[in-house]
């Protein structure tokens, strides 16, 4: 089996995020990058895949030189090969713009299965893996919280949705979007990481994977940010006196009349 | 140019490789998601976390430095960022992997037969066979020349008589090297549990790594064949270049449980509102986190440098004990610091500082104790002259 897995390298969700200076963009100086936490359940799944089937896993990112880190990760934990797709042309792309370079890799990889993380934790999208399926003309399955293969050529997928779940049979290829508790991501090893070292990393750029420029990057977006705004500043708490009986009863009465949550 | 982080204030990152950032991220991640949950309790309950050790060894942490047998086969300093990296977690789990590695799997692999090397380091990687090293004695720890404990002669075998303290892992051992006198002067022995003879007993009562086994070891009349004595180890100096190895780690996992007391302490004190403002706006804390941040720093580049050292083959054991005195003293000094800052709440398991620094009264007295390790720079310094 033919396996592919989409990676964003994303902020570690410790990291102290600040705007940048041009006000629509994130100042990434000090931020320290990891793989996406639901493109992990991604590569896990895809490990399974291939132990069950057995096969070759190839992991596919965009960006710079960055992004490799987290591709290498992908390998020590036992991808096969990693794609990097990497163009000046590719920057300031919108979801669309990175889905349909990623879709050009896919082309190139012609994978059985694309495994990606339901949405990058950074901007919330939940958009290019959906893309890719569109753009592949393939199924796709979003928030999968379980997956099983009936063969090489259908799996059976639970999906989490509004007061529930549902059940899916999706034909492959297709796209299936991980969500967090799809399964347990493995640690690496350190003989994985030293073998990482040796595993092929291509550089593939617009040229090479047949993209032209005008449909990717800033020149093919068709949304465009137009400012970024840190949350608003929390208010300081307020603190009730009194003896427990009142403080509870001006609770009671804060809770409905100011917070109207009761 | 990027700011100065309070952990890595000297950018220590850019001079380590790729591979030994993802190793010491993988490790951190492991201690963050699998032991910083439990280890409160462990220690609580006086338990050491047995659990761990299949998921240590499936990391490959085991004897990480060493090559073949099923072993990693990594550089020094990336075996000292597991260390690190464990201690922020626990020094009871780092001591753990110091023992199975440093002070077990690396004797065998330096002076072992190859039928040893066999039968024992591959099952000590994988974590299935436990190792404990045994060389300190109930009468003075710092003079090990002095041991009781002897081996005799007889036929093929050997005949084991003696006791040994303070010895990690000692009662869930599988084998333990044990250390003994003889006619032709020291030798190790591999002594396999259920040798007839050979008892162990579990120090109870520890205020220091109670998550971590320490035991006793008894031989009476133990009879080891010829084929579990290490050929190649000679004289003292043998387990003395294991507690060298041992030692390089622990310089390294000083600098993890200062960090791990400092990151408690830090966190609080932002948050601690006293006489109207955050309790790092003021002087005297500032201070002491600003000396927290000089001495983790300094720690750090003299743990690297010696790592560097030991790579290239060039590392002297002096430079080892002046990096385990100067390292073990800051992080206890930091652990104890962060407990106050941390006011009553500090005397509580449930933060990290009083846990690292009970465990670093073990560690600063363990693997030759403080003054040990100045008389030994001392020594380097005045002529050579022993005055232990």
């Amino acid at each position: 089996m033919k396996i592919a897995v989409l990676v964003k390298q994303v902020p570690s969700s410790e990291a102290k995020i600040r705007i940048g200076a041009d006000g629509k963009s994130i100042d990434t100086a000090e931020v320290e990058w990891v793989v996406n936490p639901y493109d992990e359940f991604a590569m896990e799944a895809a490990l399974q895949a291939k132990e069950k089937f057995s096969g070759e896993v190839t992991v596919i990112g965009l960006g710079g030189d960055k992004v490799e880190e987290a591709l290498r990760q992908c390998l020590a934990l036992g991808a096969d090969k990693a794609m990097v797709l990497r163009d000046a042309a590719f920057e300031g792309s919108d979801s669309l713009g990175v889905a349909r370079a990623l879709t050009a890799a896919v082309k190139e990889v012609g994978p059985d299965v694309v495994f990606c993380g339901k949405l990058g934790i950074d901007h919330d999208n939940s958009a290019v893996g959906v893309m890719v399926a569109e753009l592949m003309g393939w199924p796709h399955a979003s928030v999968v919280s379980s997956l099983e293969f009936n063969d090489e050529s259908s799996a059976t997928v639970v999906r989490e949705i509004e007061g529930g779940s549902e059940t899916l049979s999706v034909k492959l290829p297709a796209v299936l979007a991980a969500n967090k508790g799809l399964n347990e991501p493995r640690y690496a090893n350190l003989k994985g990481i030293m073998m990482a070292k040796k595993k092929p990393m291509d550089v593939k750029d617009a040229a090479a994977l047949g993209i032209d420029a005008g449909t990717v990057g800033a020149a093919g977006a068709m949304t465009t940010t137009e400012s970024m705004q840190p949350p608003a500043e929390r208010s300081a708490g307020r603190l009730i006196d009194g003896d427990p009986q009142q403080q509870v009863t001006e609770l009671v009465r804060l809770l409905k009349d100011e917070a109207k949550v009761l | 140019m990027s700011n100065p982080t309070p952990y890595d204030f000297f950018d220590m990152k850019s001079l380590l490789s790729e591979e030994e950032r993802q190793v010491q991220q993988l490790v951190r991640r492991w201690v963050d998601e699998k032991v910083q949950p439990v280890i409160a309790d462990a220690f609580d309950e006086h338990r050491f976390p047995s659990e761990m050790i299949p998921e240590m060894a499936e990391m490959g942490l085991l004897g990480c430095n060493l090559e073949g047998y099923g072993c990693a086969g990594l550089n020094n300093v990336t075996y000292g960022l597991i260390c690190q990296e464990l201690e922020r977690g626990d020094s009871g789990l780092r001591s753990f992997v110091s023992v199975q590695g440093s002070l077990c799997m690396f004797p065998i692999h330096t002076w072992g037969s190859e039928e040893q090397k066999q039968k024992y380091l591959p099952g000590m990687a994988d974590g299935s066979i436990i190792g404990c090293f045994g060389l300190t004695e109930p009468d003075g720890g710092s003079d090990p020349g002095t041991m009781k404990t002897h081996a005799k002669r007889d036929g093929d075998d050997w005949i084991l008589n003696g006791a040994k303290m303070w010895i990690t892992n000692g009662g869930i051992a599988d084998v333990a090297i044990v250390w003994a006198q003889t006619e032709d002067g020291v030798r190790g022995f591999l002594v396999d549990k259920g040798m007839e003879g050979f008892t162990t007993r579990d120090t109870l009562k520890k205020y220091s790594l109670r998550a971590s086994i320490t035991s006793e070891l008894f031989f009476d009349h133990v009879r080891v064949p010829e084929s579990n004595r290490l050929p190649e180890a000679n004289g003292l100096k043998s387990p003395l270049t294991c507690l060298t190895q041992a030692r390089f780690g622990i310089t390294w996992g000083a600098i993890g449980a200062a960090i791990g007391s400092m990151e408690e302490a830090l966190g609080f004190a932002k948050e601690r509102i006293l006489f109207g403002r955050p309790l790092t706006h003021t002087q005297t804390i500032q201070r002491r986190f600003a000396d927290m941040t000089r001495r983790i720093t300094t720690a750090q580049l003299l743990s690297l440098q010696l790592g560097r050292l030991k790579d290239k083959g060039e590392m002297h054991p002096t430079q080892v004990s002046l990096a385990k005195w100067n390292n073990v003293r800051m992080g206890l000094d930091i652990a104890r610091d962060a407990r106050d800052i941390l006011g009553a709440g500090g005397i509580s398991v449930e933060y990290s500082p009083i846990r690292h620094m009970l465990n670093l009264e073990s560690v600063i007295t363990y693997e030759g104790t403080e003054t040990i390790h100045e008389l030994s720079v001392g020594r380097q310094i005045c002529d050579g002259v022993n005055a232990f």
